[in-house]
């Protein structure tokens, strides 16, 4: 048998001791990490839209109904919403887009207990876990997405050359929601109550960001500004103006001036690092606490 | 060591049913462990929720400290088989676990050459909603595998666990057997150069067993080394090349597997009997009387370490007083390997008639031979014998000895414990 240079390369490299570092956030190599990130993701994806005869249609049946309940409470019996340009695809997009948030930190939050024997049995990197619930999220995404365009098309909504800009609100959403996903996730092996005070918090931050009603609804003074602290309420604020109606109030207009968009920014950038840090911190001995 | 011997020595070691040692100590590290630590904090009482911790601000958590691991140091050879052995909670599991990256150590380092795969438990991430194809590489991936290096192996983990005619069949379908099976196949194509193994080992039916202990040995002919945390002396000896006996965190024995399994059931025979309180390996102080000398003998009167079933157990002991010994009573008590008492019985000048003197001056010594049908079904036993001394009404102490383990072998399978010579009859009724 011939060895060749190759060969010896791989008999050397399988001599070689390397230590051991012990279980971490994204251990393991970017190539692995990466790969079951998305086997993960897709997994879930594929189980969730080609495992149930409806699939599709039942994936989307959550939003749609959210959407005609609300549709019809604020159009027949508040009537807010007859006063707002195009109010049903406002409504509609904002219930997709947040949906987004909503159900990839909700199922982000149990995640990393839910997969305990994957932790608790297996070399895995640990944050692959909450991203992978912020990826499934983001495929349902793109597949609601599409039905959103169809009725824009059908409504008439656009297309403005804002929509170009989508893919920053779009990044901006996925950073927030990976920061929240990540956190929650963490803080839920420590804290099992998490769960039920995320889901009180996300239906606040769901009022709380002007995705029922433009913020030109809310009141000038300590109320919006305190609104606009939310990073969340920024991002739908703006994309009201980008997305829907480009007559619609931006979130600097609707801050009065950048300077009170500051907080949010703060909150923003200081969630990420948070949830860098924390789960960082908390990763190597997330198998001892479950 | 001449070629020619060294083939002798391997066909002497087969024929006595010992593991080859094919690695020598030679061969290159794969796995170096210095000075290892773990402990474990455990709340006293365990905050988990927010509610807790808001209605009660200020109460501070207690921790009670466990050291798992008390610096455990190893080298694992290449292509060695290596087995750790120890009773629950001796931290064996918590050592394999810091191996496989799941714990965290606290001092301490480990490494590793080559690519390691955890095995804690068959199957992980299986899911139950996808097919055999699906749920291969979503595995294999987890055992270290590429996407592509688990796509390129469905073929022959389907073949291996001869399960080709349910690729597509969702594995909430499968049998456990079957799950196992395919579980198994995995892990066997995961091809790391290091398989870490946690109580794996008892697989599907006999035959697809057969095949996997094929496999094991077939791994380790390949250069692969492969690490076994178990409790079952059996397969450590069958398989493993060397072992380690871990007990409260520590390294009790590192070699002989053989040895090991021993020290292991005599570990585990002191414990559950409740008898002896004494560190394992350690013989009793001598207090009031000794045992000088203790064997079994065949019917030559030739010194045996173990029983043939065909012949009687004959025990040979000389036991020296160290205090004058009134009422001298010897008993013996013989228990199997998981510590369960068979029998027992005292000697004593009251109880035979051709007993042993009533009384033992210091320094008097008692040949003791005790001749015992053999009853006994196959297995490893335990003979530990108790001298009294009797200082009067109400003052009695026991002197306890680990006299003998030995094997007894060549037995025909048995019903129970122990065979017996039944007086039956029969006869019809109306």
């Amino acid at each position: 048998m011939s060895t060749t240079a190759a060969e010896n390369l791989a008999e050397a490299s399988v001599h070689q001791l390397r230590e051991v570092r012990g279980p971490s956030a994204i251990g393991g190599g970017r190539r692995r990490f990466f790969e079951l990130l998305l086997l993960m993701s897709t997994t879930d994806f594929r189980k969730t839209f080609f495992g149930t005869v409806l699939g599709y249609a039942w994936s989307l049946l959550r939003p749609l109904l959210t959407f005609g309940v609300l549709l019809i409470v604020f159009t027949k019996i508040v009537r807010i919403g007859s006063t707002i340009p195009d109010y049903p695809m406002f409504l509609l997009f904002n219930i997709v887009f947040f949906g987004f948030f909503q159900e990839a930190t909700v199922t982000a939050t149990t995640s990393v207990v839910g997969r305990e024997s994957i932790v608790r049995k297996t070399q895995f990197p640990r944050l692959v876990i909450p991203l992978a619930a912020v990826l499934t999220g983001l495929m349902n995404l793109g597949m609601n997405m599409i039905a959103v365009a169809i009725f824009f098309a059908v409504f008439g909504v656009g297309p403005f050359w804002t929509w170009l800009l989508f893919p920053l609100l779009l990044l901006a959403m996925l950073l927030i929601t990976c920061a929240m996903a990540t956190l929650l996730s963490a803080l839920f092996v420590r804290r099992r109550d998490v769960a039920i005070i995320w889901g009180v918090m996300s239906m606040a931050l769901f009022y709380g960001s002007a995705v029922l009603i433009p913020i030109s609804f809310v009141p000038e003074g300590l109320l919006r500004d305190l609104m606009l602290f939310n990073p969340l309420a920024v991002i739908m604020v703006q994309a009201h103006e980008w997305i829907i109606d480009p007559s619609a109030q931006g979130a600097v207009e609707a801050a009065g001036s950048w300077l009170l968009l500051i907080p949010a920014a703060v909150i923003f950038v200081g969630a990420c690092a948070w949830s860098v840090v924390f789960f960082n911190r908390e990763a190597p001995r997330v198998a001892e606490e479950l | 060591m001449g070629s020619q011997e060294m083939t002798d020595r391997v066909a002497s070691i087969q024929a006595a049913d010992a593991p080859e040692r094919l690695f020598t100590s030679s061969s290159p590290v794969a796995i170096e462990i210095r000075d290892l630590h773990k402990t474990f904090r455990i709340p006293r009482h365990r905050i988990t929720t927010f509610k807790e911790r808001a209605s009660n601000p200020f109460g501070r958590t207690e921790f009670r400290e466990l050291r798992t691991l008390r610096g455990i140091s190893l080298d694992i050879y290449r292509g060695e088989f290596f087995g750790i052995v120890g009773r629950n909670g001796s931290g064996k599991s918590t050592l394999l676990k810091i191996m496989a990256s799941i714990y965290a150590a606290d001092a301490g380092s480990i490494r590793i050459a080559g690519r390691m795969a955890p095995f804690i438990e068959l199957g992980v991430g299986f899911d139950p909603e996808l097919a055999a194809r699906d749920n291969i590489i979503l595995n294999g991936v987890m055992m270290g595998l590429t996407k592509r290096e688990a796509e390129q192996r469905i073929d022959a983990i389907l073949d291996f666990a001869e399960l080709r005619d349910f690729e597509d069949l969702k594995l909430k379908n499968y049998s456990s057997g079957m799950t196992v099976r395919l579980a198994f196949s995995v892990m066997v194509q995961a091809d790391a150069d290091v398989l870490l193994i946690d109580e794996v080992l008892a697989v599907g039916d006999a035959s697809f067993a057969q095949k996997c202990t094929d496999t094991f040995y077939e791994m380790r002919n390949a250069g692969k080394t492969i690490v076994l945390v178990t409790h079952d002396m059996g397969a450590v000896q069958t398989y493993c090349d060397r072992a380690m006996l871990i007990h409260d965190g520590e390294s009790q024995f590192l070699g002989d597997p053989e040895e090991v399994g021993r020290r292991y059931l005599q570990l585990n025979f002191s414990r559950e009997s409740g008898i002896i309180d004494a560190d394992p390996g350690q013989a009793s102080p001598d207090v009031h009387a000794k045992v000088v000398d203790v064997w079994l003998e065949d019917r030559d009167g030739r010194r045996q370490k173990n029983v043939d079933g065909r012949d009687q157990i004959r025990v040979r002991s000389i036991i020296e007083a160290r205090e004058r010994l009134e009422n001298f009573v010897v008993a013996y008590h013989l228990y199997d390997a998981r510590g369960i008492h068979i029998y027992g019985f005292n000697y004593s000048a009251k109880d035979f008639e051709n007993g042993p003197p009533d009384v033992l001056e210091v320094g008097e010594k008692v040949r003791i031979a005790v001749d015992l049908p053999n009853q006994l079904a196959k297995g490893h036993y335990f003979l530990r014998c108790w001298v009294a001394r009797d200082r009067g009404p109400g003052d009695l102490t026991l002197q306890v000895f680990d006299l003998l383990d030995f094997v007894v072998y060549n037995v025909d399978p048995i019903a129970g414990m122990i065979t017996v010579d039944p007086v039956v009859s029969s006869e019809t009724v109306e």
